[in-house]
């Protein structure tokens, strides 16, 4: 049983993920008083994106056309380990929340060094700025590992959710703190507004742009569903942990597999809202303002760790 | 399998002795490869086989203390590292070799070096451990001076000596309180002899000092980035990848081997020291430009991360949490192996791009690549694993250190609970900048275009140099899917030393990982890649269905200017620099001057980019003074008559006597 949903998981972030995106432009239009693109423009751009021929330049490597590939398998993994509508996934024990950073770092580590590869100024601009902006992002994570595993006594994603949804914890002020540490951290990975512009086509204030500058046809489809992909794993990784509420535990009837499925819609949806009115009112910062804000991140995971240490000391 | 071992490193001193008279690359290299060999088969059979320590005494040594020699765990575990990597090297070397300048300055010393690393595994008297340490030391420090026409490296050369020597002086100091007022240098009367609170203190800094000086924890590292990286490149990757674990070696014997128990705050200091190294080491490793320099300072980082690990285990320990202990010091001796295995790796791939350019300054390689498709794949395995990334080995230890980290939680101590978290943030840290310094160093070396003539004339170096690289990474591949194996061989260390079976039920299970009686914490770098594996081939085949047509070759895009001046690309000063704006200007001082001509103005511009190690001026410049002055000022004692040096010898007699009246 556990299998199949496993399978149904990995095919429903799949099809999930260019919606979400769709639905954050199309908010994000409204507020800015614009119509927007149709909410089912994401999947008719990759659509147009596979059919078209792919251009590589004269001295791309191997690693050049595979990086595509293996990044978004990377993160199709990784979405299919956070507990989304149920608990009981397949994959559920091979890999813990840590394994889960390691293999976003993996990814991270294949489209860095595609960035590099063709050896232009903006693929390196654009790589050696994300692997700044995961340099702080990572232990910011870790940090907020460590708070959540001394809560919950485990790092197996599933446990903490069936943990956190029993409302053992209750109200504490590590928990806030975590929770914006992995919010501030989420912004940063999937590039969007403070920290980079997913929309942005000037050169010099692009990370994630700039990095795939090179790309074209498929290879360009498969790293714009990545982003896509990624929006959908942290929005369901932040749900998982603090919001797990109407998830299916346990072998799980036909009901409460329905009800999981329509709350994880459900936070998916409000999830989108809230990225899209934040990244309309506020504006995009100077690249060496990231520092300060993921820097605050991690000390946000440290004081929430930290704290968590001192109140059971006493 | 003593014997064997003993044997072995017999035939590679006499090997040493032949090399000097010989000089033939093949008989020495070949030879070492042999008896590395023999000693690794020895090891790996006795730990699996299990059983008694064997021990073996010599009729040779000081007349109240022959050479006593024994082969248990610990030893065992550590003579696979050394005489693993050994043979890895040696056949490496076979084909690097060839490309030396002078040979005579290596093959003598080369199978010594060996000898002296295994004899100091063997040794179970402090007497014949000192003396193997020594002979290892200066072994090694002959073949960093092998290119001695080059002034930085009869620097580094001096610099290593100077602080073998300090580090050799510390160690024979704790072995002196070890033996306590009566002498027992064997290390089974250390081990009969019940040690009292302060001088097991000391026993145990000098050891953290004395060993740590060798395994480069900060804020003894100075010497490691330059010596390192001098050597021919099979040294540096044995020097790296080995003697620093011989160090290792000598701080576990000490502290739980021949102490008889541990303090908590030791495991304070030990985590504070293995932190600072770990991020110190990384962020040296993101800044530096010469690649060899790059990966020597990366070892700092990775000895740091272990002896955090050690930090733990001795918390744990002396809190009476043996089994969460011996997590910890699994954790640390599985980041040792891994250690070995990747920074060996990455070094011996150092030395084929060394050997086929020319150059070790990463501003003057790149595109390699498409020009070494062998070396590249080896060396990107080597810098994934060092990245920590899954399913990789790196990874696999770094995942049990973390467990580790957050078990700390248990600890009583408020000292130990603000430093467990906070030396877990500098070893997330140091991760994460660990990615950005090897996606960098493989980055610019072997991507993008090649920045100068000899770069793009290399070509791929032989087999016998490829062999061993292709043999490391398939290991790093092999221990992060299957970590069984590597616990398979620690586990009969960890039952020697904390008398628990801890990890061995996890390693029941070959393809998990597992804190011990924590089943649903699992790790399975085998489950990852089995299912990301179906997730790219289901990737492919949809993707590949969808889209038919076959990819265009053109010149590349870059926004509608690319540039084919190699300059155009990022550099690697360029590409750190976002880091070192972050996190370096504080460690390093950084300093950046731009000096801009005005519009008009027919000259270039320029940056300047200068940084330097604190520790120099903080620590070494002061000391370096404080030498001077005295030595100066004592200086007039040399021109005193005979009468006033006599009177000034007995003065000291009286003191020292007034001492020992006191103290008794």
């Amino acid at each position: 049983m556990s299998w199949l949903f496993q399978l149904l998981q990995a095919a429903l972030v799949l099809a999930a993920a260019p919606l979400l995106t769709g639905f954050v432009r199309v908010l994000k239009a409204r507020l800015l008083g614009r119509r927007g693109p149709p909410l089912l423009q994401p999947y008719r751009d990759l659509l147009r994106l596979l059919r078209k021929d792919p251009v590589i330049a004269d001295n791309a490597s191997w690693l050049f056309r595979s990086a595509p590939y293996l990044g978004f398998a990377l993160i199709w993994l990784g979405a299919c380990l956070v507990p989304t509508f149920t608990s009981r996934m397949g994959l559920g024990a091979t890999a813990d929340f840590i394994a889960l950073m390691g293999i976003l770092a993996a990814a991270r580590f294949v489209t860095t060094l595609a960035g590099l590869d063709v050896g232009t100024a903006f693929g390196g601009i654009g790589s050696s700025r994300d692997i700044m902006i995961g340099a702080l992002a990572e232990p910011a994570v870790l940090m907020v590992i460590f708070t959540i595993s001394l809560l919950t006594h485990t790092t197996s994603l599933p446990l903490i959710s069936e943990f956190m949804q029993t409302g053992a914890v209750g109200l504490r002020v590590s928990l806030a703190l975590a929770l914006i540490a992995l919010v501030m951290v989420a912004i940063a990975e999937n590039a969007r507004i403070p920290v980079d512009n997913p929309a942005t086509h000037l050169e010099l204030t692009m990370v994630h742009e700039a990095m795939v500058l090179e790309y074209s046809g498929r290879h360009l489809a498969l790293i714009d569903a990545t982003a896509m992909l990624k929006l959908v794993l942290y929005v369901s990784l932040i749900a998982a942990i603090f919001v797990p509420f109407g998830m299916a535990t346990g072998a799980g009837s036909a009901g409460a597999i329905a009800l999981g499925l329509a709350t994880w819609v459900g936070k998916l949806a409000a999830g989108g809202a809230l990225l899209a009115v934040f990244e309309t009112s506020i504006a995009k910062m100077r690249v060496f303002r990231v520092s300060e804000f993921l820097g605050g991140a991690l000390l946000l995971g440290l004081l929430a760790t930290l704290y968590l240490y001192v109140t059971r000391a006493l | 399998m003593l014997t064997a071992v003993f044997t072995a490193a017999l035939a590679l001193l006499l090997l040493g002795a032949g090399g000097a008279v010989l000089r033939q690359n093949t008989l020495v290299y070949g030879g070492s490869a042999a008896a590395c060999a023999v000693a690794f088969l020895a090891a790996l059979l006795w730990l699996l086989g299990g059983g008694e320590p064997e021990r073996l005494v010599l009729p040779v040594g000081l007349p109240w203390l022959p050479v006593q020699l024994r082969l248990d765990a610990l030893s065992a575990f550590f003579l696979l590292l050394v005489d693993g990597l050994g043979l890895l090297a040696s056949i490496y070397a076979l084909g690097y070799g060839r490309h030396e300048e002078e040979p005579q300055r290596v093959l003598p010393f080369y199978p010594a070096f060996l000898a002296g690393m295994n004899f100091a595994l063997l040794a179970d008297d402090a007497f014949s451990f000192l003396v193997a340490w020594e002979f290892m030391s200066l072994a090694s420090w002959l073949l960093v001076l092998a290119s001695h026409r080059q002034p930085e490296t009869r620097r580094a050369a001096y610099i290593y000596l100077v602080m073998a020597a300090f580090g050799t002086a510390a160690l024979i100091l704790a072995f002196g309180v070890l033996a306590g007022p009566e002498g027992g240098y064997a290390f089974e009367q250390m081990r009969q002899r019940p040690d009292a609170f302060w001088p097991a203190t000391l026993i145990a800094f000098l050891a953290l000092v004395g060993a740590g000086s060798k395994a480069g924890l900060a804020p003894l590292h100075v010497w490691l980035p330059l010596a390192h990286p001098a050597a021919p490149s099979h040294v540096s990757a044995l020097m790296s990848g080995a003697m620093t674990k011989v160090a290792l070696y000598a701080i576990i014997r000490i502290l739980f081997d021949l102490l008889d128990s541990v303090v908590w705050w030791w495991g304070l200091v030990f985590l504070l020291v293995g932190g600072g190294s770990a991020l110190l080491g990384v962020l040296f490793a993101t800044v530096q430009r010469d690649l060899k320099t790059l990966l020597a300072s990366s070892t700092i980082e990775n000895l740091g991360v272990v002896i955090a690990a050690v930090g733990l285990a001795i918390a744990f320990k002396a809190n009476g949490l043996p089994l969460l202990g011996a997590v910890a010091l699994v954790a640390g001796l599985f980041h040792a192996l891994n250690h070995a295995v990747f920074k060996g790796l990455l070094f011996l791939g150092a030395g084929a791009v060394l050997v086929a350019t020319g150059t070790r300054d990463l501003e003057r390689l790149g595109g390699l690549i498409h020009r070494m498709p062998y070396t590249a794949l080896a060396f990107l395995v080597g810098c994934a694993a060092i990245a920590a990334i899954p399913p990789l080995n790196g990874f696999a230890s770094e995942w049990l250190l973390f467990q580790s980290v957050i078990e700390g939680a248990v600890l009583p101590q408020w000292s130990l609970q603000f430093a467990v978290p906070v030396v877990g943030a500098l070893l997330a840290l140091s991760a994460a900048l660990a990615l950005a310094a090897f996606v960098r160093a493989f980055g610019i070396a072997f991507l993008g275009r090649p920045r100068a003539a000899e770069t793009a004339a290399a070509r791929e170096v032989e087999a016998t140099m490829r062999v061993p690289m292709g043999l490391l990474a398939a290991l790093a591949v092999l221990i992060g899917l299957v970590p069984g194996l590597a616990l398979r061989v620690i586990g009969p260390v960890i039952e020697a030393l904390f008398g628990t079976a801890a990890i061995s039920a996890a390693a029941g299970r070959f393809l998990w990982l597992a804190p011990p009686g924590r089943l649903d914490v699992a790790y399975s770098g085998f489950g990852l890649f089995a299912a990301g594996a179906v997730l790219l081939v289901l990737t492919v085949a949809v993707v590949k269905r969808a889209s038919r047509t076959a990819p265009r070759r053109s010149a590349p895009w870059d926004c509608g200017f690319p540039d084919p001046h190699p300059a155009t690309q990022y550099s690697a000063a360029g590409f750190a620099q976002p880091i070192r704006r972050v996190f370096a200007d504080s460690v390093f001082r950084a300093v950046e001057r731009v000096d801009m001509p005005a519009p008009g103005e027919q000259r270039p511009a320029r940056l300047e980019l200068r940084f330097d190690d604190r520790a120099w001026t903080l620590i070494y410049a002061p000391i370096t003074r404080a030498v001077g002055t005295v030595t100066e000022r004592l200086n007039v004692l040399q021109f005193l008559t005979i009468r006033r040096n006599l009177s000034l010898m007995f003065g000291a007699l009286v003191l020292l006597l007034a001492i020992i009246a006191v103290l008794r």
